[in-house]
């Protein structure tokens, strides 16, 4: 394998016609580094990646891979390799030969690449599959042929196009730790796009949030859990409140709540009554309107809520500790 | 390869093809399958069997000048090849019909094979959106709008003796004679017949290339692959089908026709369609028909070869 190679965009910019998809984001990716571009669709996540493998051209700035400018360069040339969001595997070529397409392209002969193919297969565990074609395969199978074919070329930044988004959850659960696992072991740095908030943060070492075109927040999961930036940060992650607090937005998040009858002595930031109950296993969540008619969500531990449980209807108190308090700067 | 792997996959396969023939089991209990065939079903009958039907049978029938008798004889098969055994190395004259036919219908493949996808590529992948693409496709289908006669018609002012292309060449200097043979020659059949077919290869080739994913090709590239090398080991293979079908129709129409090389051919051309034409006018019926039926068994062969190189139901 080569070495892990770092990532840095320089206020790359993607216009479509009159259309602003990426308004020159500049980022810098560790080399070794499981990154994640996060956002709702439309976001441009997916342009970015895109002009990060040279599958679609930059309208301006630079793209450094290893620090060297591959604006320009074709995408086999900038030593990526993507890995698609529908696994593109070659319908008319075996599970073998598509791994092997790069090492054909490269005129290896047959036996040789095909020895070399059945090494990455035994990487994804995929081996007993070689002869098959791929439509013979579930989509997790397929997803790891594309993966394995996408390795052969031995890239030093892996691109990985919302690939868990085709599977069913509990395939995406695994299939999330495997790909942590391989890009542990492979050491080099992975490019991830997703939609989901819980993905970025099992798998990624950089969150990387974005909207409408520009980086939100960049930062590892759990200071982009604690202290997002702004509101839409917030919002995105989940798990969090948006209050407005005497002309400041502030967030607190779900957990940080603390729930007391109405008529508790001490002090409550809030009263509320409490809208609906959710049962979710482990903890519970209470969602509740303020008297200012806001609303909130507490997510309770189970054992905590079940002490002194609650009915929709109940007149509650809201009160939290003041550091939990995280002032956010304005969306924009 | 594992075997339980294998047997869970043959499982899969099954219960997909299974489903919708017991689904049809029970919704369409009752003749309305049956009387939704049977239009086609009747038209297939009694335009297509019946009278493949009576020719079979007629090439077995004796003939005189004057009356057709049906008693059976294989007599009308040995006189289409009478003498070709005993000619070899030289070929008699059916050989060498056949072979005429079969030149152009592999010329003509070839031409509409290379026309047709050049231009379904720029289609599918140059012509971005829709409304271009239909446009373009109408622009295809303009020769359509006239008669197969007119259409032929039309080539003698362009390729005759004083047509359009020899008197711009003549003026501009690059001849001094007229040529020759731009019309009735084999170059006008050619000429004819893949502006006639070009279409027919075009629209399932068309089809093909736009059910290809496009990540395919980012695939390719993304490989590493040059646009040759994803042309050649990506497009081609899968537009396989689309090429299938055009090349069966089209070779099947050429090795079939009599008009186009008849016309353009200045009836000098000899074809297997042109021979049964001028049997029937000689009203030897049973003689046309045997050589009908040898006809229809040797393009029978040739979409059978072809079928062999493509397996057209796992790829359709």
């Amino acid at each position: 394998m080569t070495d892990a190679k770092a990532v840095e965009l320089a206020a790359v910019t993607k216009r479509y016609d009159a259309a602003l998809a990426v308004d020159a984001v500049s980022l810098k990716i560790r080399a070794g580094s499981y990154c994640c571009l996060l956002g709702p669709s439309g976001c441009g996540k997916t342009s970015t990646l895109r002009m990060i493998a040279g599958h679609e051209s930059v309208t301006d700035g630079d793209v450094l891979i290893g620090g060297r400018a591959v604006t320009e360069d074709p995408p086999a040339r900038r030593g990526t390799a993507m890995m698609f969001q529908n696994y593109a595997l070659f319908p008319h070529l075996s599970v073998a030969e598509n791994v092997a397409f790069s090492l054909r392209m490269k005129g290896v002969s047959r036996t040789a690449r095909l020895t070399r193919a059945a090494e990455l297969l035994e990487l994804v565990s995929m081996s007993d599959y070689a002869e098959r074609k791929p439509n013979q395969l579930s989509g997790g199978q397929q997803q790891r042929v594309a993966l394995a074919r996408a390795l052969m070329t031995e890239p030093s930044v892996l691109l990985l196009d919302e690939p868990l988004s085709a599977l069913d959850p509990f395939l995406r659960v695994r299939m999330r730790s495997e790909l942590r696992r391989i890009q542990r072991e492979l050491g080099i740095t992975f490019i991830h796009v997703t939609h989901s908030q819980e993905e970025a943060m099992a798998l990624a070492d950089l969150v990387v949030v974005m909207n409408e075109g520009r980086i939100a927040q960049a930062g590892p999961p759990r200071e982009v859990y604690n202290a997002p930036r702004t509101p839409f940060v917030a919002r995105f992650i989940g798990g969090h409140n948006i209050l407005d607090d005497g002309g400041r937005t502030i967030t607190l998040r779900a957990d940080a709540l603390a729930l007391a009858p109405a008529d508790a002595a001490g002090e409550a930031n809030r009263r509320a009554t409490v809208r609906e109950i959710e049962y979710r296993g482990p903890d519970v969540r209470v969602g509740l309107e303020t008297d200012r008619g806001e609303s909130l969500s507490a997510v309770l531990a189970e054992r905590a809520f079940f002490e002194r449980p609650l009915e929709p209807g109940a007149a509650v108190a809201v009160g939290w500790r003041p550091d939990a308090v995280h002032e956010l700067t304005p969306d924009g | 390869m594992s075997d339980a792997a294998d047997t869970i996959a043959e499982t899969r396969g099954n219960r997909v093809s299974a489903r919708p023939r017991r689904a049809s089991r029970r919704e369409g209990h009752g003749a309305a399958p049956y009387l939704q065939a049977a239009p086609m079903a009747l038209v297939f009958l009694v335009f297509f069997l019946l009278p493949l039907a009576a020719t079979i049978v007629v090439s077995f029938w004796q003939y005189t000048q004057y009356s057709i008798e049906p008693a059976f004889t294989a007599q009308n098969y040995g006189d289409v090849f009478r003498g070709c055994l005993a000619d070899l190395p030289d070929l008699c004259t059916t050989f060498v019909t056949y072979l005429s036919t079969l030149k152009f219908g592999v010329i003509v493949w070839a031409c509409t094979l290379t026309l047709g996808f050049t231009i379904a590529y720029f289609l599918a992948f140059h012509v971005r959106t829709l409304k271009v693409q239909v446009i373009f496709f109408l622009l295809c289908t303009i020769p359509f709008w006239t008669s197969i006669v007119i259409r032929m018609i039309s080539w003698i002012p362009l390729l005759g003796r004083n047509g359009l292309i020899n008197q711009t060449l003549i003026s501009m200097g690059v001849i001094d004679t007229p040529l020759e043979g731009l019309l009735y020659s084999d170059f006008a059949v050619v000429l004819a017949l893949t502006h006639l077919y070009t279409l027919f290869m075009v629209v399932p080739i068309f089809n093909s290339l736009m059910r290809i994913d496009r990540s395919l090709i980012e695939a390719a590239r993304d490989a590493g692959a040059s646009d040759l090398q994803t042309l050649v080991s990506v497009i081609i293979p899968l537009a396989r089908p689309g090429m299938l079908i055009g090349s069966i129709f089209v070779t099947t129409v050429v090795l079939g026709d009599f008009l186009t090389i008849g016309i353009m051919g200045g009836q000098q051309i000899a074809s297997v369609g042109k021979v049964i034409q001028t049997q029937m006018q000689f009203l030897q019926f049973p003689l046309a028909a045997a050589n009908a039926v040898i006809l229809l068994l040797a393009v029978l062969a040739g979409v059978w070869a072809l079928l062999k190189l493509v397996d057209i139901r796992k790829e359709l």
